[in-house]
C-alpha cells in the first residue's frame, strides 16, 4: 500500500519539470512564429534545425566541446591521482581530505568564479607575484585558458568522488591476490585498480563534461562579454534576442550530441566490464 | 626425498600491543599437506598470511629453503594463496584470471593456453574459459581460485578456509578434491581452519592453535586419540571434562570414586584434566554395576544418538547407537583406556 504511493512524488515531479519542459523545448524547435511568440500563428518548420548546422553555429559548438573535452581531461588527470590518494589514506584523515575537496561547493557558484576575475585580472593576484618575482604579466583573463581554469575549478569535485567512491570499495583482496600472483605495483595499477576503476572514471567524466560543455556562467565571466560558447549562444536567444525557437534547437542538438558521447562512454565501459583489458 | 621446505622460528606478530601470534615454532615438510587448525582469533590466518607475505612478522622468521623470507614481498615467494573469499578478479573472465600470473610472468601464449587447459582439467571446469566469474556459483568460484594458484606450480600452496562459504555436500566433496589434488600435483599444501573435521580428513599433519600460541603439532590419529591438553581435547571432537586428581600412577580420583587408568608420571594428588570422549562411555540400563546416572536429553544424531546423563557429581556427554529415554536411570560404563589425564594449562 505505502510502496504504491512512494512513487507518485516522482511522477508528478517528472512530468512537471522534465517531460513537460522537454515537450516545449522539441515543440519550439520544430515551429516558426513569424509574427512574435505571443501570436498564435505558430507553423511547422524545419528552419531552426537548418540554421543550428551553419558553419558559425557549428564552429561554437564544436569550440563548446573542444574546451569542454580539454577541461574533462584535465580534471581527470588532476582527479584520478587525488581520488586515488584519498582512497588509501587512514579513515581519520580520509574525512578532512573529502571534506576539503567539497567545501569550496558550499560556496556560491558564481562568487567563486568572481573571485577568479581577482586572481587572474591585468592587475590581479597571479600578475603581482609574477610582477614580483620578476617576470612579465601575462593576460590570462577573457581567454580560453582562463575558461578552461574556470571549468576545471568548478567542476573537479564531480570527478573526484565518483572515482574515490569506487576506489574505497574496492576490495583490498583483489590487491593482495594479484600481489600473490607475482604483480609489481604498476602491473597491479594498471590490470586490476584502474580497469575496476573505470566505471567511477565514466560517471565522473559524465559530470565534468555535461555541465562544462553547456556552460554559460564560466564563459560569460572568465570569458569576456563576446566570449562565445553554445550556452552563451542559447542564453542570448532565449534573453537578449527573443529567438525561442532557434534557442530550443540548439538544445536539442546540443542534448543529442551531449546524448551520442554519453552512449559512447557507457558502451566503452561495459565492453571492457565483461571482456577484459588484455 | 622430503626435506624441511618452511620453517617457523619464534615467530611473533602484534597489532597495537595485542600480540596475535606468540614466539611459535614449528616446520612443514615437501609435500606435506599441513592444517593449522583452531577457533576463530587464533592467529592461524594471520600466520598464514606472515608465510604468504601479505603481513610483516614482528619478531623471528620465516625460513623457505633455508632462506629467510622475511623482508621478500609476497610477489618474489615461490608461494601461492588461496583466499577466504577467493578475491577472483571481477573484470576478467575465468580464462583470463586462471592466467594473470602466468602473463606476468611473460610465458608464451601457446604455454599459457596449455597451462590454463591443465589448471581447469585439474579443477573438472573444462569448457568455462569464457564465463564470467559473476555468472559462476560459489563452488565453482573456488576451483577457479585453486585453478588460478595451481597454474603457476609453486612450491607450496596457501590455503585460507577455502572451503568456508560451502554447504555441508559440497564442502565434502571438495575435501576429497583437495586431497586427491595435493597429491596428484606433488605440491605442499598449507591449510588454515577452523572445522576439526575437515582438519582430521585432509591432513597428514595437524598444527592446533588457540590464543597465538600452538597447542599441539601431530598426525590427525594423534591429535584425535592423544590430545595433550583440555583445550584439543576438546576441540578436536568433542569430549567430557572433569576436575580428577591423580592419587597415585595409574590411579586417578574424580566422580567421588578411584578409576584405573593408563597414565604416569603426575605428583601425588596433582589436579588434573579426566578427558573422555563422548563415543567410548557404554550405557547400560542394568544399574547395579557403573556409575549411575539419569538421561536429561536425547538427541537424534543420524548415525548416533547425542544424550546427556547428569550423575551427582558431572553431566557427561555420550554418543551411542541405543537410544535410552528421557528420566531414564542408567550406568556408565569405560575402560581405563579410554580415560585421558590431562595437567591442568595454568
Amino acid at each position: 500500500m505505502f510502496g504504491k504511493i512512494l512513487d507518485k512524488p516522482f511522477i508528478f515531479w517528472s512530468v512537471l519539470f522534465t517531460l513537460i519542459p522537454l515537450c516545449l523545448i522539441v515543440f519550439f524547435c520544430f515551429t516558426t512564429s513569424p509574427f512574435g511568440l505571443d501570436q498564435v500563428d505558430y507553423s511547422f518548420s524545419l528552419e531552426n534545425l537548418q540554421k543550428v548546422f551553419e558553419p558559425m553555429y557549428m564552429k561554437i559548438m564544436l569550440k563548446s566541446f573542444q574546451l569542454a573535452l580539454i577541461a574533462t581531461v584535465i580534471c581527470l588527470l588532476l582527479g584520478y591521482p587525488l581520488a586515488y590518494k584519498i582512497a588509501n589514506t587512514s579513515m581519520k584523515w580520509q574525512q578532512v581530505m573529502v571534506m576539503l575537496v567539497v567545501v569550496p561547493m558550499w560556496m556560491n557558484f558564481l562568487l567563486r568564479t568572481y573571485a577568479w576575475l581577482l586572481i587572474l585580472g591585468t592587475n590581479g593576484y597571479f600578475n603581482m607575484f609574477l610582477d614580483f618575482i620578476g617576470l612579465p604579466k601575462i593576460e590570462i583573463l577573457f581567454t580560453d585558458a582562463a575558461v578552461v581554469l574556470g571549468m576545471v575549478y568548478n567542476f573537479l569535485p564531480f570527478m573526484v568522488l565518483p572515482i574515490f567512491t569506487v576506489l574505497r570499495k574496492m576490495d583490498n583482496k583483489l590487491v593482495d591476490a594479484a600481489r600473490d600472483l607475482g604483480a609489481t605495483d604498476s602491473v597491479i595499477f594498471r590490470r586490476i585498480i584502474f580497469p575496476l576503476s573505470i566505471p567511477g572514471i565514466v560517471s565522473g567524466v559524465s559530470m565534468v563534461f555535461m555541465p562544462a560543455a553547456s556552460t554559460f556562467v564560466i564563459s560569460s565571466l572568465l570569458g569576456g562579454g563576446q566570449y562565445m560558447l553554445i550556452g552563451n549562444l542559447i542564453e542570448e536567444q532565449f534573453m537578449r534576442i527573443g529567438d525561442w525557437h532557434f534557442g530550443s534547437a540548439l538544445s536539442i542538438i546540443l542534448m543529442v550530441f551531449i546524448l551520442i558521447s554519453m552512449i559512447i562512454m557507457n558502451k566503452y565501459d561495459s565492453d571492457e566490464g565483461s571482456s577484459g583489458l588484455w | 626425498m622430503s626435506y624441511q621446505i618452511i620453517k617457523v622460528n619464534n615467530l611473533v606478530k602484534k597489532y597495537d600491543n595485542e600480540v596475535v601470534v606468540d614466539n611459535i615454532n614449528f616446520y612443514v615438510n615437501s609435500e606435506e599437506f599441513v592444517t593449522i587448525l583452531g577457533p576463530s582469533g587464533c592467529g592461524k590466518t594471520t600466520t598464514l598470511r606472515m608465510i604468504g607475505g601479505f603481513e610483516v612478522p614482528d619478531g623471528g622468521e620465516i625460513l623457505f629453503k633455508d632462506k629467510r623470507v622475511n623482508d621478500i614481498p609476497s610477489n618474489k615467494r615461490d608461494v601461492n594463496t588461496v583466499f577466504q573469499k577467493y578475491a577472483l578478479f571481477p573484470h576478467l573472465n575465468i580464462y583470463e584470471n586462471i592466467a594473470f600470473g602466468l602473463r606476468i610472468k611473460k610465458i608464451k601464449e601457446s604455454e599459457i593456453k596449455n597451462r590454463v587447459r591443465e589448471a581447469l582439467e585439474m579443477v573438472r571446469l573444462v569448457g568455462y574459459e569464457k564465463r564470467s566469474i559473476n555468472a559462476i556459483s560459489g563452488g565453482q568460484q573456488q576451483r577457479v581460485a585453486i585453478a588460478r594458484a595451481i597454474v603457476n606450480k609453486p612450491k607450496v600452496l596457501l590455503l585460507d578456509e577455502p572451503l568456508g562459504a560451502l554447504d555441508l555436500k559440497l564442502r565434502k566433496t571438495m575435501q576429497i578434491e583437495l586431497k586427491r589434488m595435493q597429491q596428484q600435483l606433488g605440491i605442499t599444501f598449507i591449510y588454515v581452519t577452523h572445522d576439526q573435521e575437515e582438519a582430521l580428513t585432509m591432513s597428514d599433519t595437524i598444527i592446533v592453535m588457540n590464543d597465538g600460541k600452538i597447542q599441539q603439532i601431530g598426525t590427525p590419529i594423534d591429535i584425535y586419540n592423544e590430545p595433550e591438553n583440555a583445550f584439543v581435547a576438546d576441540f578436536i571432537g568433542e569430549s567430557n571434562i572433569f576436575d580428577g586428581v591423580m592419587k597415585e600412577d595409574y590411579k586417578i580420583f574424580f566422580e567421588n570414586g578411584t578409576f584405573e587408568c593408563v597414565d604416569s608420571g603426575f605428583n601425588k594428588n596433582e589436579n588434573v584434566d579426566v578427558v573422555i570422549r563422548p563415543e567410548d562411555i557404554n550405557l547400560s540400563s542394568n544399574i547395579d554395576d557403573g556409575i549411575l546416572g539419569k538421561v536429561k536429553s536425547v538427541i537424534f544424531k543420524g548415525v548416533h544418538y547425542e544424550m546427556v546423563v547428569e550423575t551427582n557429581f558431572n553431566k557427561w556427554l555420550i554418543h551411542s547407537t541405543k537410544c535410552f529415554k528421557i528420566g531414564e536411570k542408567v550406568s556408565i560404563f569405560f575402560t581405563p583406556e579410554d580415560i585421558h589425564i590431562m595437567r591442568k594449562g595454568e
